[in-house]
């Protein structure tokens, strides 16, 4: 264990780097997904409803590693039977976006759960004093509903986290990736998996503290 | 516009369906400027889906229902110009939770831009101090009690300076000892000349107050009148029935 550390300890830490860059990426885009969705989904236009329905049960019908098959090797190769060529995505690309799709789906159902959880009173008190919908959602209604959606968040930013280890399959040098390069050079299963194991529990318990705390805050204000 | 500039609202064969339960049959109503109408009846008698219908809180099924020369009922209405100039307040108070009292009653002119923000901030100190709760502009809602809630909920629908206010069973949610409180603001609001919609169970308060009283049951208006009329020579059987259960 102390010999894989010594020889794999930088190429270890760069990739977790990669890792959190990934998930970092990830959920910034998956936000954008999940609030665009989500609004969709309690809004009462028909259309968008269905729309984010279709979105968030069809993504979260399908496996991570299928979604990111598909998006490595399934998009480039049907965009190449259109004729065009040079088309390609490179690991972090492809990872970037099946990880945000599938993020996303989740986020919209925290979007979507947390503006449901915001008494249907405060968007009524707002639209009698002549507010849009619009400004009704963005100055009261979200405003509420993220204290309730944080700790949703950050638990979803865990399971992306560890949701990066799936991308190993596509070849992005993330930390489940490196691991199964250093196994394949060392033939020491049992200590590079342990390695790497520690690795993102050392990392995920970092964030399970800082998420309690943050939720703790949260609690002591209003 | 056409029309009499006395009436302030007007309300024509209106009928309000939840899907295929019936709320309001055929309502037929006015309200004259300065009017202080009261609406009583049982629970379910369609009063609060009426007064969500005049700010379309509650789109009506069919029928039609000017407020102040809109014809709130068209599509091409600008709902949220004629909301502007209708005050409501709530059973629940629905104040805003994560903004302080003074923010609750400065978000919508300032955002709406009818006032500046110090405008904003300078007439809600002075509706605060009227209501009795200038201290208290700094405190989130979660601070105050139900009355204080209710009063700073009438100041800040005052605050957009409507011409018309509206009240679903404001005292309704409320401790006993803290109606009086909100009682006494809505009665200086009536003096004051404010053309009052209220739905309510306080018969003290219609007496009162009321220059007129409707009572309602099963989505229709059974019976109207001066408080006197209403409530000491009632015609209708419904309506004694009802007095005999509530007086």
């Amino acid at each position: 264990m102390v010999m894989i550390i010594q020889t794999y300890g930088t190429m270890l830490l760069k990739a977790m780097g990669h890792t959190l860059l990934l998930t970092l990426l990830s959920l910034v885009f998956a936000s954008v997904i999940g609030m665009i969705f989500g609004l969709m989904n309690v809004g009462h236009n028909r259309v968008l409803n269905f729309i984010g329905t279709v979105y968030v049960d069809a993504v979260r019908g399908v496996p991570l590693i299928v979604l990111a098959y598909f998006i490595y090797f399934g998009i480039p190769a049907g965009i190449q039977s259109l004729g065009v060529t040079g088309f390609r995505l490179d690991a972090l690309q492809a990872g970037t976006i099946a990880l945000s799709m599938n993020c996303g789906a989740y986020m919209a159902e925290i979007v979507r759960a947390g503006i449901q959880s915001v008494d249907r009173g405060q968007m009524e008190a707002g639209r009698s004093l002549g507010l849009s919908y619009g400004a009704g959602m963005a100055l009261i209604v979200i405003p509420q509903a993220i204290r309730t959606m944080i700790p949703s968040i950050i638990n979803q930013f865990i399971i992306t986290l560890k949701d990066t280890s799936i991308l190993s399959v596509i070849g992005f040098p993330e930390l489940t990736n490196v691991g199964k390069t250093i196994m394949g050079n060392t033939f020491k299963n049992l200590q590079a998996w342990a390695v790497v194991g520690i690795m993102y529990l050392i990392v995920i318990t970092i964030l399970s503290k800082i998420s309690h705390r943050i939720e703790r805050r949260i609690n002591r204000g209003r | 516009m056409a029309g009499n500039s006395d009436i302030k609202i007007s309300v024509k064969n209106l009928k309000k369906n939840f899907g295929s339960l019936e709320v309001l049959k055929d309502i037929n109503m006015e309200v004259t400027e300065g009017e202080v109408v009261v609406l009583i009846g049982p629970s379910g008698s369609g009063k609060s889906t009426l007064l969500r219908c005049l700010n379309q809180l509650e789109k009506a099924t069919s029928g039609q229902i000017v407020v102040d020369d809109y014809d709130v009922t068209d599509k091409h209405t600008d709902i949220n110009q004629v909301r502007k100039n209708i005050g409501m307040v709530f059973q629940h108070f629905n104040l805003f939770n994560h903004l302080t009292v003074l923010k609750n009653m400065t978000l919508a002119p300032v955002h709406l831009k009818t006032l500046s923000k110090e405008e904003a901030k300078n007439k809600a100190m002075q509706l605060l101090e009227r209501v009795g709760l200038a201290d208290k502009a700094q405190a989130y809602p979660s601070q105050l009690s139900g009355g204080q809630k209710q009063r700073v909920a009438i100041a800040r629908a005052l605050e957009m300076n409507p011409d018309i206010m509206l009240f679903d069973e404001p005292t309704s949610a409320l401790d006993p000892e803290m109606v009086g409180e909100v009682l006494a603001v809505m009665k200086e609001l009536a003096r004051d000349g404010m053309t009052m919609i209220v739905v309510t169970h306080e018969i003290g308060f219609a007496r009162e107050v009321a220059s007129r009283v409707i009572f309602m049951e099963g989505g229709y208006i059974v019976e109207e009148g001066t408080p006197d009329q209403v409530f000491n020579q009632p015609r209708e059987p419904r309506t004694i029935d009802f007095l005999s259960k509530v007086l």
